[in-house]
């Protein structure tokens, strides 16, 4: 089955360790994860200004492109890019007035309205997979592996994009034990790591990080398991700041995609470690998921 | 923290542009303080989220623009989603910074960026954090 994808522009650079993986994995899985054609950077941060519509052009040519390829459905993996891409296609859906605008002035062969939908890897997993399936073809069991999810805030808020419940969201557990993982749960798996703020405020970040490594830590986890990668950079650049204090344990950090191709036995060649925070090949050999 | 009301202090168009950019209904906020309370970034902040919506009623431009809180959001939208209003703050926090932005005074140059940082810095990070404090 084929999938349109829309990668957005880190996954082409430093977090290639969150898309190979997915890449590989999803045909294993027997899904084909097909690019938009001349996608563009969806401006990552979604506008909240009432009256700054050229920033919704961005995110809404990308949509232009998967709808003229005849697609229903868009696929992404970065959390960000999800966001904002699913914030301007609600808005292209239900702000007539500024569908019009927009359309007008991107002048492209087609209107649009909202017509595809924008979904996350992990929506797929869950609701075009299923839990069930995907546990049948799991070839190596992540098993004894304390893996606590981290969602951060795009994948979740505001309300409207939330891909599970923002209160006390599950997906990622029914993901780690569909792999055969060991999920722990932990408060502060939906606080935010400090976003963008690690380009004004960088020494905030530290904070931040500190804040939800240690509960995570504290709750028994070996690792932390991302969907961003700006959450990615900023848990892992703050535990280099920490580990320069005393009393601090680092903990590497996984891309939830990478647990995925080890768990269907594609090995860690897809998986690009050397990009990782905090070598997690420590870890994985020590379970004896990788040699 | 206090501060001092006075007609000539009050900026109505301030209050005005606020309530323009951000969609935002600032009279259904009763301060409650659960924005506050679930904002990650409270400690680093001057004045509360909460203050800082009581000082928009207020008109208090300089007061809040004299802050940094609204520097400091980076827009998790903890507060968005738990208050029981309805009142969404990241939008009157994107409306704040945009009055400032758009006077062509941005929060940050690239080159403040230490070197060191920039090389590390995942695309992500510089296309928001440019969009968010830049004009």
């Amino acid at each position: 089955m084929s999938l349109a994808y829309y990668p957005g522009c880190t996954l082409k650079t430093r977090a290639r360790n969150l898309e190979q993986p997915a890449v590989a994995s999803m045909e294993a899985l027997g899904f084909k994860l097909n690019e938009v054609p001349r996608w563009n950077c969806c401006g990552a941060v979604y506008s909240l200004a009432e009256d700054d519509l050229i920033h919704q052009v961005a995110p809404v040519r990308n949509l232009i492109r998967a709808k003229k390829q005849g697609e229903t459905e868009l696929v992404t993996l970065c959390a960000f890019c999800l966001n904002t891409l699913k914030r301007a296609n609600i808005l292209m859906k239900e702000d007539i007035a500024k569908r019009d605008t927009i359309n007008d002035f991107i002048d492209e062969e087609i209107d649009y309205a909202g017509e595809v939908k924008v979904v996350h890897l992990l929506e797929v997993l869950r609701d075009e997979l299923g839990w069930e399936a995907l546990s049948q073809k799991v070839k190596l069991p992540l098993r004894g592996l304390r893996v606590a999810p981290y969602y951060g805030c795009t994948l979740l808020r505001p309300r409207e994009v939330a891909i599970d419940s923002v209160e006390d969201p599950t997906i990622l557990r029914e993901f780690l034990e569909a792999l055969g993982a060991s999920p722990v749960d932990f408060p502060e798996s939906t606080r935010c790591c400090g976003s963008y703020q690690v380009i004004s405020s960088p020494d905030d970040i530290s904070g931040y990080a500190r804040l939800i490594l240690d509960s995570a830590l504290s709750h028994g986890a070996e690792t932390l398991v991302v969907t961003c990668p700006l959450c990615d950079y900023n848990l892992g650049r703050g535990q280099k700041e920490l580990s320069k204090k005393s009393g601090f344990r680092e903990m590497p950090l996984l891309y939830f995609t990478q647990l995925l191709a080890l768990a269907l036995g594609l090995g860690p060649q897809v998986c690009h470690f050397q990009l990782n925070h905090g070598s997690p090949e420590l870890l994985l050999k020590e379970k004896t998921l990788i040699s | 923290m206090s501060v001092t009301i006075s007609p000539r202090k009050l900026r109505r168009e301030f209050v005005k542009k606020v309530k323009e950019l951000s969609g935002q209904n600032l009279q259904l906020c009763y301060q409650c303080g659960m924005c506050s309370g679930s904002c990650p970034a409270v400690s680093n902040m001057d004045v509360s989220p909460r203050q800082i919506i009581e000082l928009a009623r207020l008109g208090l431009e300089e007061e809040i623009t004299n802050s940094k809180t609204f520097w400091i959001c980076a827009s998790c939208l903890a507060c968005t989603v738990n208050c029981p209003r309805g009142f969404d703050l990241s939008r009157m926090m994107e409306a704040i910074r945009l009055l400032t932005l758009r006077k062509n005074i941005d929060h940050i140059r690239p080159e403040d960026i230490s070197p060191q940082e920039r090389c590390g810095l995942p695309q992500i990070a510089m296309v928001s954090g440019l969009r968010k404090f830049t004009g």
